[in-house]
This record gives C-alpha cells, sequence and structure tokens, in this order.
C-alpha cells in the first residue's frame, strides 16, 4: 500500500514531518501545538486561535486575512482544539492550490507559509496586546458556539455523560472551552498566555505535497523560527476504580431519546493491547455488522443509529443510540448483554473476519487525504509510541479471540447517561 | 470505450454505454489506497408521480418512499448485504436526495468483488411484507432523529415556505405517518420503474486499471437480462414564481436561534454550458455577497449579529432551483432584513466590484482543484452533473473565462421579490 513515508527534522522548537507526494493537487501544512489538559488554560486556547485570525501585521482585519486567503485561489485555512488524551492540542491548517494546475501562477506555497507565519507570529495589535474590541468580538462568538453545543442534542447528551463521569480530571473539560470561563479574559491576559503557548508548547509542523522534504523543512525553519523548549512531562491521570453504574436522567422537550453509556479501560493507545482493543470495538460495535448494530438495529428496530467509539488516548469507550424512551430498558439489557458476551468470547470467526478487513481498510483509507496522515502520524506521536501504520496492520491481523475477549473484560460500564423527552417512561 | 483528457486537471475519464443502457465511467486514480464506486439512479424523493413500468395510468406514491426502498435494498433472502460488504473488506453506504439515490462502497482490496456485490445487490430485489414492516421502526427512529435537529428543522421548513406544490418541498425520508402505507407492492413498483441500467450511472475512481474493470462490468451486465428501455413518464404540479409562505418559526429547545433566507429562483429552461454557467454565476454571486471577506460579513460578525456558522448555499436540479443564507443568530428578524436587501441590491446592480469578482472566482477554482482530491467528490459530483447533462470537468476552464456580466445578469434575472421566504427556529419559552 500506498503508506505516509515520513521524514522528520528535528529543529529547536519544533519536529518537522515532510511527506511528499504527488497524488493531491493542493499542498497541506499542519501545525500542532500540545499542552496540558487544564482547567486554567482551555479556554483561552479555545480562543487564542480565533483571535489570531482576526488579523495580522499584513493583513490587520480578520476581512483583510480572509480576502488575502481568497486571492491564494482560496486557500482554507482553519484552526480548531481537540483533546488528546490528557493533552489539549491546537491544530493549524493551511491547504493551498498546487499551482502546476493553475494559468500562470507560481509560488503560492510559500505565500502560503507567509500566511501562516503571520498568524502565529505577527498578530495584530494595540498597544501591544490583542486589541479589545477583536477580543471582545470572539468571545461573543465563543460563548455563542460554547451554548450552542446544547441545541445538537447527541453532542450534548456524549458532553454531559464525559463530564458526570470524569468529574475529577481535566478530560471532564470541553476541549471548545468552558462558558462562564470566557467573559473574564482581558486582552493582556490572552496575549500573555499566548506568548507562554508560543515559548513552550511541544509542537509538531506537518507538510504534506508536491515539495523537497529537505527543502520544505528549510523553509518551515525560516517561517517558523520557534525558540528551544523542553518538552513538559505529561503526567497520566490516575485510572479509577468504577465501583457501581451511576444512571443519570435527563429529560427535554424533544422528540428521540439520546442514549449514552460511557465504559472505561485500562488499555490505551501506547499498550501493546491496543490492537486487540481495536478489533474488540470493531466486533462490539463499530461497523455496519457489528453486534450493537445487528442486535439492536437489525434485529429489533429499536434503533437507527447504535454504535461505539472509542477514545484510544484515554480509555473512554461510549456505546449510543437514539431511540423511543419506552424502549430504554429494553436497549440497555441488549447492549449489556453484547458486551458480556464479547467478555465470555462468544465472536464468530466470520465477526473478527469482517472487523480485521474493515480495521485495516481505514488505514489505508485514512492515508489517502493529507489530514488522514497527519492524524495517523500524531497518534504515535501523542502517545510517545513508534508503531508504523504497517505494523499497526500486522498487530490487527494477529489478534486472536482469546485476545479479543481479554480486551473486552478491561472494559467497565461506568455511567449511562439518557437524554429523553418529557413524558414517562412506559 | 471512450476516453476523455482533462489537461489542466490532469485527469482521464473513460466512458461507454453498455447494451442494457447503464453508463460507465472510470476515473484511475494513480498514488491512492482506495477505490470508491457509486451506482446512482436518476431518481430521488421528487418522483412521486409516474406512470409505473408497463402501465398506463399515473400513479402517486406515498411520501419517502425513494429513501425507504434505498434501506430495503440492502436487506436479502440471505441476509444482509452490509455482512457481505464487511468481509470483502468493503465499507457500504448509500443515500437518497431529491433527484437521485446512490449506492455505494469505498475499498482499498477485493475491487472486482465488491463491485460484482454492489451490481448485483442493486439489480436484485428483494422485499417481503415482514421485512418492510421492520424496516418502519427504523426508519421512524431516523425520522425523530432528524426532528430533534435543529439545522434540518430550519432548512426544510424554509423549502416548506418557498414552494407550494412542487414534492422538493417534502422531507426526503417522508413522515412516521407517510411510511406506514408503504407496502413491498410499491417498493417493487418503483423499482421496476426506475432502477433500470438505462436510468443509472456507475462511477469508478480510484488505482484501478480501466480497461479491466470495464471488461469487468461488460461481463457481469452482460449476465442478465433486462426489458427493453421505455421511457419514465413523470409528472409534477404546476408551480408558482412566487413563495408559498413568506415567513415562519418553529419553537425548539435550542439556547441559540437560527434564521435562514430562502430565494425561490425561476426555473430556468437552459442546458448544457448553458446551464453550467448559471450555476457557477449563483456560486459566485453568494460568494461576493456573502463570503468571509465580503463587507456584509464583517460588518454582520463586527456588529454580532452573525457568527461563524453564517453560510449560503444554492441548489439546482429537475425542475428546481434556490439559494439559501443563514445561520445562528440572536437577532433573526434583523439578520433575515439584511439578507434580503443585500439581495435586493445585488439585483440592481450594486456590491458588484472587480476585484470582489475576481477573488470569488479565484477562490472557487480553489476549492474545485481541492475537490479534485476527493473521489467521493468527483463520483458524487460528475454523476449529479451527467444527470443535468452536464460535465464537472468543464467547470474549471469555464470559471476561468466568466466574466463580471455574467453574475450581474444572473443577479438581475434570477432575484425576485415574490421569491423569498425566511425561516426561524427559535427557543422555546421554557428553554
Amino acid at each position: 500500500m500506498e503508506a505516509a513515508r515520513e521524514q522528520s527534522f528535528n529543529h529547536p522548537g519544533c519536529t518537522v514531518h515532510v511527506i511528499e507526494t504527488e497524488k493531491y493537487k493542493t499542498n497541506t501544512v499542519i501545525i500542532k501545538l500540545k499542552a496540558p489538559l487544564e482547567r486554567e488554560t482551555i479556554t483561552m486556547r479555545a480562543l487564542l486561535p480565533h483571535v489570531l485570525q482576526a488579523g495580522t501585521e499584513n493583513a490587520p482585519s480578520a476581512t483583510a486575512f480572509r480576502s488575502a486567503l481568497d486571492d491564494l485561489y482560496g486557500a482554507t485555512f482553519f484552526a480548531d482544539s481537540a483533546k488528546k488524551g490528557d493533552g489539549h492540542v491546537l491544530t493549524f491548517t493551511i491547504e493551498v492550490a498546487n499551482e502546476t494546475f493553475l494559468h500562470g501562477e507560481s509560488d503560492l506555497f510559500d505565500q502560503a507559509l507567509s500566511v501562516m507565519s503571520d498568524v502565529l507570529f505577527r498578530p495584530f495589535l494595540k498597544e501591544g496586546v490583542f486589541p479589545e474590541k477583536t477580543v471582545m468580538q470572539e468571545k461573543r462568538s465563543l460563548q455563542q458556539r460554547i451554548r450552542s453545543i446544547y441545541d445538537d442534542k447527541t453532542r450534548y447528551a456524549s458532553m454531559k455523560l464525559v463530564e458526570e463521569m470524569y468529574k475529577d480530571d481535566p478530560y471532564a473539560l470541553s476541549a471548545g472551552g468552558i462558558l462562564e470561563d470566557v467573559e473574564p479574559i482581558t486582552s493582556a491576559a490572552l496575549y500573555d498566555y499566548y506568548r507562554k503557548t508560543l515559548a513552550g508548547d511541544t509542537i509538531d509542523i506537518f507538510v504534506i505535497g508536491d515539495v523537497k522534504a529537505a527543502e520544505a523543512a528549510a523553509k518551515i525553519e525560516a517561517h517558523f523560527p520557534f525558540e528551544k523548549r523542553t518538552a513538559f512531562f505529561q503526567k497520566k491521570s490516575a485510572s479509577t476504580q468504577v465501583t457501581d453504574v451511576r444512571v443519570i436522567h435527563e429529560t427535554q422537550q424533544i422528540n428521540q431519546g439520546k442514549l449514552t453509556i460511557g465504559c472505561r479501560t485500562s488499555v490505551t493507545y501506547a499498550d501493546p493491547q491496543f490492537a486487540a482493543l481495536q478489533v474488540f470495538n470493531g466486533v462490539f460495535g463499530g461497523f455496519a455488522h457489528s453486534k450493537l448494530f445487528m442486535n439492536v438495529r437489525e434485529k429489533e428496530s429499536l434503533a437507527y443509529y447504535a454504535a461505539s467509539r472509542l477514545d484510544s488516548h484515554k480509555g473512554f469507550l461510549m456505546m449510543l443510540a437514539g431511540i423511543d424512551q419506552k424502549n430504554y430498558d429494553k436497549t440497555v439489557k441488549i447492549m449489556n448483554e453484547q458486551l458480556d458476551d464479547m467478555k465470555e468470547g462468544r465472536i464468530t470467526d466470520l465477526e473478527m473476519d469482517q472487523t480485521k478487513a474493515l480495521l485495516k481498510n481505514q488505514l489505508k483509507e485514512s492515508s489517502d487525504t493529507a489530514r488522514g496522515m497527519v492524524e495517523l502520524l500524531y497518534h504515535n506521536i501523542a502517545a510517545g509510541v513508534d508503531r508504523p501504520i504497517e505494523t499497526l496492520i500486522e498487530e490487527i491481523d494477529a489478534v486472536t479471540k482469546e485476545e479479543t475477549a481479554a480486551a473486552a473484560k478491561t472494559v467497565v460500564v461506568d455511567t449511562v447517561y439518557f437524554l429523553s423527552g418529557k413524558e414517562e417512561r412506559e | 470505450m471512450n476516453n476523455t483528457v482533462f489537461e489542466q486537471m490532469k485527469e482521464t475519464v473513460y466512458h461507454e454505454q453498455l447494451e442494457n443502457g447503464l453508463n460507465v465511467y472510470i476515473l484511475p486514480k494513480a498514488g491512492f489506497n482506495k477505490t470508491y464506486v457509486t451506482f446512482t439512479t436518476n431518481y430521488g424523493s421528487i418522483d412521486n408521480d409516474f406512470i409505473p413500468e408497463g402501465e398506463s395510468d399515473f400513479l402517486h406514491v406515498p411520501d419517502g418512499i425513494a429513501h425507504f426502498l434505498e434501506h430495503k435494498m440492502f436487506e436479502k433472502e440471505d441476509g444482509d448485504v452490509f455482512q457481505k460488504f464487511s468481509s470483502q473488506g468493503a465499507s457500504a453506504n448509500a443515500f437518497t436526495s431529491f433527484t437521485r439515490t446512490a449506492y455505494l462502497f469505498s475499498a482499498t482490496s477485493n475491487i472486482k468483488e465488491n463491485t460484482e456485490t454492489l451490481l448485483d445487490f442493486v439489480q436484485a430485489p428483494y422485499f417481503t411484507e415482514q421485512t418492510v414492516e421492520k424496516e418502519k421502526g427504523i426508519i421512524g427512529q431516523e425520522i425523530r432523529m432528524y426532528d430533534d435537529n435543529p439545522d434540518w428543522r430550519v432548512y426544510f421548513g424554509l423549502i416548506e415556505n418557498l414552494y407550494k406544490n412542487h414534492p422538493v418541498k417534502i422531507d426526503i425520508a417522508g413522515t412516521v405517518e407517510s411510511i406506514a402505507h408503504i407496502t413491498k407492492d410499491h417498493l417493487y413498483t418503483c423499482y421496476e420503474t426506475f432502477y433500470h441500467p438505462n436510468n443509472m450511472s456507475l462511477f469508478i475512481v480510484g488505482p484501478v486499471d480501466p480497461n479491466e474493470m470495464m471488461e469487468f462490468v461488460r461481463r457481469n451486465q452482460a449476465s442478465k437480462t433486462f426489458p427493453a428501455p421505455t421511457p419514465i413518464k413523470r409528472r409534477f404540479p404546476d408551480e408558482p414564481a412566487e413563495a408559498a409562505e413568506t415567513h415562519r418559526s418553529l419553537r425548539m429547545t435550542v439556547n441559540t436561534s437560527k434564521c435562514e433566507v430562502g430565494l425561490k429562483m425561476p426555473v430556468s429552461d437552459k442546458k448544457g454550458t448553458e446551464k453550467l454557467k448559471e450555476e457557477l454565476a449563483a456560486g459566485l454571486l453568494l460568494e461576493i455577497l456573502f463570503g468571509k471577506s465580503a463587507e456584509f460579513y464583517e460588518k454582520s460578525y463586527n456588529a454580532g449579529l452573525i457568527d461563524d456558522t453564517f453560510g449560503f448555499d444554492y441548489t439546482a436540479e429537475r425542475g428546481f432551483s434556490f439559494a439559501i443564507v443563514g445561520g445562528d443568530t440572536n437577532e433573526p428578524d434583523k439578520l433575515s432584513q439584511r439578507i434580503k436587501e443585500q439581495l435586493l441590491e445585488a439585483k440592481e446592480g450594486q456590491h458588484m466590484a472587480e476585484d470582489s469578482f475576481q477573488r470569488a472566482r479565484k477562490k472557487k477554482i480553489g476549492s474545485l482543484l481541492r475537490s479534485f482530491n476527493s473521489p467521493e467528490f468527483i463520483a458524487n459530483q460528475f454523476t449529479r452533473y451527467q444527470f443535468n447533462g452536464l460535465n464537472l470537468f468543464e467547470t474549471v476552464p469555464l470559471l476561468e473565462a466568466m466574466t463580471m456580466d455574467d453574475v450581474v445578469r444572473f443577479a438581475r434575472t434570477m432575484i425576485q421579490e415574490e421569491g423569498f421566504s425566511s425561516c426561524f427556529v427559535l427557543p422555546k419559552e421554557s428553554a
């Protein structure tokens, strides 16, 4: 297969990863900045990328900045923040047309690097800090973004589940920030935090496209002169022992009940049993042939979606389904039975083969997009392991039913969060 | 088999119309792992009034039937087709739109076997009363899921406002009530009318050998017999030019209000390149008026009227076209007024600066180039264009040749005050 053949370069303040490929019509640069997940900083980190895009020295307003991107044949620039286990990762992405496909254009890639460098190193300032007005506008937008999570009921239910399950753990925090922490942020405090981020975060830069690795790495070094830093120590939060399953039932005026069941596992991405846990999740609820889909949807017609999702950096697994609230007990029972079946090793050869085939397919398909490749590479970087995708594929192939059942046994149901309509349950 | 080379994009499309009428397209993508294949019929939610194959009178079928049929195609006497795709390492799916139903898979291995499974399962219907009944529970939950989704509700609420009679106003999945009336006989009737190979396209994109794949598809199709194709007779009600309702508000359990403004456009009789130019002009116009670098966006954002959910969309399919502009807002009345004003001013030629046009055009060209990285985009959009008599690969050269006048003319003829409507989702008072 065509895998991510990556070449790395260690610069004083960051690591540069270059993937040379001619298969795209665009070139992409992705910068990831990682810091510990903490209540004190999470909301500022969620706000910062938006303020940085609201103007640079060369394009001193959001409109000027967006116009500059449009002029670069609609280069796309976006930033987001996400949890990676107990880390908080800011990602800045710019994707620009490869001029080979355009008439009479040149150096679009260099111009894109300049734009991105402007965002990170030369923001538009007033009196030495971010302009008051910009910070106020972006705070208002952030508040609206956080409030609107409530409007997406499936997302809201999973967020509440995580908050309930990880009460004393920073993992409970939403990567998009905390509503009540937005208001107190001042321009000066945000600017101060921005300086700290540039100076202290662990930074990885990825270049994917029609480039020469050494040349691209040199350009990155020139455009992104991050200073030398020491890697921060990521302490792993202690795993909690589950005693009783907690059940929380919230009602709102909605049509369909959103059932989420949160589980913990001691196995994470860095562990040798990770491949077995992946196979477990695939047989259990990752696909349309999985136990949850077949039993909750196909056999009983209880739901349209019934699945499980795994955050492998945390060891958090969630089952979810959209159901009529009168079917709550029945659905929970079926889901628990499927988990028990997995623990008892009641797994067919067909389920193993299908799951392995689709897991491998997913990994190979991910390497077809620039962002997919970067995510695959970054899993390893974030977890501090060296497991090339070819190795992971071999490990998945080698997983036995016994190992899958053993992985299932590490999965413990912790909390049920059910959001439903107001009528009484039958 | 003919091939067309698109020099600028460095892509080649191979095409053949088989004896049974099926159009097969193959676009080889070197360097990719994934092959993506779609098998699409030119039949969607709006095709609910037609003369069934072999009959002479028009039949009106229950709302949501094209989507229901899509669900039921996957179930066979010997089980679920998803199982077979999974065993062959493929991830399968399907979707129904206003005018198309597409079945698809993506895989990095067993491409021929998976292509065969795709062709065979779509060409072998198996419906029983029992399996039809079972599906009503599943689709009922799908409908209820969308009922809780404010973005979907505001979108369909707006389309319902815009159209008085045209079936585009009907939710693609139908309602719990309407799907209750669906029977296996309905499904067979729709299937036999709309799933003839002559009404379908197969699109293959990925690291494949075009000659080998074409021969494989040719053999598969030659092994099956189909009746001679007959023209499909669909019927659509008359639709007035004005919006059916000028406004409606929905109350939901949300924190943030949503405001969408719709503009129903006159049905255009243009074909081919001229029609494509019209679609491109619509995209450029909306970008110039409402894009992130437009003055409208800056002013509205700075005033706290919009946030980054603000966006726009243009839809043009068989027999209808409309534009939608809006997003989350704290002041839906004010936002809807501003959007409408902006469009009406554009009709009079305002906001049309040459530099905004150039910028919008560059942005659109770049965004198309980026889209050509995506096998999903190529297969789905190429098929949509083909069903509408257009060619996806003409878009970049056409854009390069377009001028400001094309956009000004589009704004003048397509923006009509009677075509406006708005739809809001507002928080329930108790929420």
